[in-house]
């Protein structure tokens, strides 16, 4: 039977197939070396050993949501209502604990399940209805972000609430005046929520469905692939990591704000994008996005030591951040469609 | 092969807006077969199969798999059932490697994570079945599109299919690798596997069928075994007509006027660096002049120079006597040409928009956006060429996406008949179609020719070109070598002569 046996060797090198995956990310990494090579030249204590792990301090919570976002962007889709739900998520633990008295284990994982609840429903909108991602989540960053105001209008201090202390409690790695840091356990959260995020997408079959979503939702839908469940898993996740990061941010600030994260979900967009994945879906790398949030981190960080720039100008370099690196992504596309012929 | 059908489908009926795409078909799959279903463009095929593996639901009718009552709602159903697709598209995610691709949804794990590894190895092994060899971590986007369908017959057959559906999954494919597929498609039928067939190329079929089901305008016309229909009566049966429709279309003889006439379209020197080298060619009224080459010889680059879609950088074009500059399709347009191009889902129709308006598009913009057609006019232009050119089905208010191929192409037609051109260019008009649109057109094109206008036609088949052509300019290694217009020159093995001899003399 073997009179005609096809064999075939890739159109383009393997070697340059497996290398263009990772030149997004990789610009990406070598610019936060250059960032942070540039500010130890040009600044005094920029090589202090707190400067690093204090970036996923400020920026645990964008983080979190910006793994959740990472998931949603592979599998082809946005979900806009990601700050709405972090401000909704930390209003909501500071009126359960504070004005309905309930004790924080009980109000955390409340707000959590909140979380992938609203996300579930996001996805089931956008799947069985088919409406855009853009437009069902622009709904939820109107509704929860409403609901926050209705909550209150004005801060609500969670003090008084033992468990919220906790957040901000320093493991000490080494001692400070001795090239040690410390981080609170916030920034473990983060880590854990990376490291599991990093698991799913690429070693389980859920992960891989997203990404076979993220590239063609049509023919995952003719290979049999669970379309629905992806879709709306990626949602759920979402929301799951946008409340998290709500929690977190209780945390961190200690009270909640009910215009807090407004714009939020651009930031979180931003780094997923800075960090090297596709916005059609289908390519990129959770570790990317850790990336992408250092970066933005950085960028204030450096806006900070320069001293005598406003902190627009973190918005303004971003802006033209994201506009290289979706320019890149074209070029590869281009050539990757060239080679193909 | 056993008598005892695996997939028994009867009384199939599905109506889609209007249009009835099936009406009371039966369909009879045994085990160990290969069964082509075979029609026209809009016959049904693709409804059917897409009926049977839970893509559509039927209106009515009754499917039995293995002698049970079955009623898939999705492929991914279906495919749990035991019934899996190839389809020409191929419907992998080329982001993920091959390996990936075979196992997408069932991947080998070790507790709740994939087993790369095993996945790997089984992907190997899976491959090397079917007599293919490929690096099975490589994504899937480096190899070719027949090798992606390889790998996507590979996925299906994995799925202990019992019923295996290939819908034209040799269109894109080499001859060399259409060899393969078949050879595939054999051993997975002398495994006891069912396979239905769809292609255009009749001799496939013929090669590796045991029994066909014709199907036409969406009802069952029956079903025979191979080698109990030939050919012709095939054809016969599929366009329910006379075969001499084609054949009666006889070579026209040269129209002996024309040749004496001043050129319509006058190019000299006409060049574009890396697309065609300079060439002369005339077209006056009346005329119909073929472009024939072998694939890449530089025909559409050719015909995109003379349309304005490129710039030409030589040389020079006159079109009725004046000179034309920098024309672009718009341009040109306005003056009377119209250009139908190859591609005619991204190059030429709007999917979304209906048959009438995709009709209307050229007319509107050779008027200017402020003068709308009234409705009454554009109603009676729409039914006219619906009429003219057999559109079916013959319904003006359907989004353009919903026709087959054969009739896209007649509203493509349409679209530039309405502004009455002088010189009408067709890029390969008839690739993809079936065979009644094919005579449709052709006759078409005659009819047109025979009125004064002037044709400039590119078809990939010697013998389209040659029926249809006064005369035909043969191209090679993007360069025009030669004209032939004699009479006894107009044949399919004097253009192969003429392309074999003047490229060796270079």
């Amino acid at each position: 039977m073997s009179s005609t046996t096809l064999t075939e060797r890739p159109t383009r090198s393997t070697l340059f197939d497996g290398l263009s995956r990772y030149i997004p990310v990789g610009a990406t990494v070598v610019l936060l070396a250059a960032m942070y090579l540039g500010g130890i030249a040009r600044y005094r204590n920029f090589d202090n050993p707190q400067l690093i792990p204090d970036l996923f301090i400020g920026n645990a919570a964008l983080l979190i949501v910006a793994v959740g976002m990472t998931f949603v962007i592979l599998s082809g889709g946005i979900d806009l209502s990601v700050g709405s739900v972090m401000a909704f998520s930390t209003m909501a633990c500071a009126w359960l604990t504070v004005d309905a008295g309930l004790p924080a284990s009980v109000a955390v994982p409340a707000v959590l399940a909140f979380g992938v609840l609203s996300g579930t429903f996001t996805g089931a909108v956008i799947h069985y209805f088919n409406v855009q991602p853009f437009i069902a989540t622009l709904a939820g960053l109107f509704l929860y972000r409403g609901l926050t105001l209705q909550i209150s209008d004005h801060d609500v201090s969670i003090r008084e609430i033992d468990f919220f202390s906790w957040g901000m409690e320093r493991v000490e790695f080494g001692d400070p005046r001795d090239g040690g840091f410390s981080l609170p356990y916030i920034s473990f959260i983060a880590f854990a929520v990376v490291i599991v995020a990093f698991v799913v997408l690429h070693y389980t079959r859920f992960g891989r469905g997203v990404y076979a979503v993220g590239g063609s939702e049509q023919s995952a839908l003719l290979m049999g692939l669970p379309v629905a469940r992806t879709k709306i898993g990626v949602y759920a996740i979402s929301g799951f990591c946008a409340a998290l990061g709500g929690v977190v941010a209780a945390f961190y600030t200690k009270s909640a704000n009910p215009l807090a994260g407004v714009g939020f979900e651009l930031d979180a967009i931003a780094a997923v994008v800075v960090g090297g994945t596709l916005l059609t879906g289908g390519a990129g790398f959770v570790l990317g996005t850790v990336a992408g949030v250092m970066v933005m981190g950085l960028l204030s960080t450096i806006i900070a030591f320069q001293g005598n720039l406003s902190s627009w100008w973190a918005r303004i370099v971003v802006g033209v951040l994201l506009l290289a690196f979706i320019l890149l992504q074209r070029v590869l596309a281009r050539s990757g469609e060239k080679r193909k012929g | 092969m056993s008598d005892e059908p695996i997939v028994q489908m009867t009384g199939i009926t599905k109506d889609f807006t209007g249009v009835r795409a099936l009406d009371g078909v039966d369909f009879t799959l045994r085990p160990g077969e290969i069964h082509a279903i075979m029609g026209e463009n809009g016959a049904g095929k693709s409804t059917l199969i897409k009926v049977l593996t839970g893509v559509h639901s039927p209106d009515a009718g009754r499917i039995l798999l293995d002698g049970r009552p079955v009623r898939f709602h999705s492929p991914g159903h279906a495919q749990s059932g035991g019934i899996s697709t190839v389809y020409q598209e191929v419907n992998l995610t080329d982001n993920l490697s091959v390996a990936e691709n075979l196992f997408a949804g069932r991947e080998p794990r070790l507790g709740p994570f994939i087993n790369f590894r095993a996945m790997r190895r089984r992907a190997q092994a899976l491959l090397s079945d079917i007599g293919v060899d490929l690096n099975v971590a490589a994504p899937l986007s480096s190899y070719s599109i027949a090798t992606q369908q390889l790998v996507a017959i590979a996925r299906a057959v994995d799925i202990e299919a019992k019923v295996l559906i290939l819908d034209e999954p040799t269109s894109s494919l080499d001859r060399e690798e259409v060899a393969v597929l078949l050879r595939v498609m054999r051993t997975l039928a002398d495994n006891g596997c069912a396979l239905v067939f769809i292609s255009h190329f009749l001799d496939q079929v013929y090669e590796i069928c045991d029994r066909m089901t014709v199907l036409r305008n969406g009802r069952l016309v029956g079903e025979w075994a191979t080698a109990e229909l030939p050919e012709n009566e095939l054809i016969g049966h599929m366009l329910g007509r006379e075969i001499e429709a084609l054949e009666a279309l006889e070579r026209r003889s040269s129209a002996g006027g024309a040749a004496e006439a001043a050129p319509l379209v006058s190019a000299k020197g006409l060049g574009r660096k890396g697309a065609i080298a300079p060439f002369d060619l005339d077209i006056r009224e009346g005329e119909v002049v073929g472009l024939a080459g072998l694939l890449g010889s530089g025909r559409t680059e050719t015909v995109r120079l003379i349309a304005g879609a490129d710039r030409h950088d030589s040389g020079a074009i006159e079109f009725d006597g004046r000179r034309l500059g920098g024309h672009n399709p718009r341009t040109a347009a306005a003056r009377g040409i119209g250009f139908c191009p190859e591609n005619r889902k991204t190059e030429g129709l709007v999917g979304e928009l209906t048959v009438a308006e995709n009709m209307i598009l050229a007319m509107q913009a050779s008027r200017g956006w402020a003068r709308a057609i009234p409705p009454a006019r554009r109603a009676e232009l729409v039914a006219e060429f619906i009429a003219k050119l057999d559109i079916r089905p013959a319904n003006g208010d359907l989004p353009v996406k919903n026709l087959s191929g054969g009739n896209q192409q007649k509203v493509l037609l349409a679209r530039w008949l309405l502004i009455e051109p002088r010189l009408l260019i067709l890029d390969e008009p008839t690739r993809g179609i079936d065979v009644g649109a094919k005579a449709d057109i052709q006759r078409l094109v005659a009819e047109l020719s025979e009125g004064g206008m002037a044709v400039l036609f590119v078809s990939a088949e010697l013998e389209e070109v040659t029926r249809l052509s006064d005369r035909i300019a043969v191209l090679r290694d993007r360069e025009l070598i030669d004209v032939l217009h004699q009479e006894s020159d107009m044949t399919t093995e004097r253009i192969v002569d003429t392309i074999v001899t003047r490229g060796g003399a270079e």
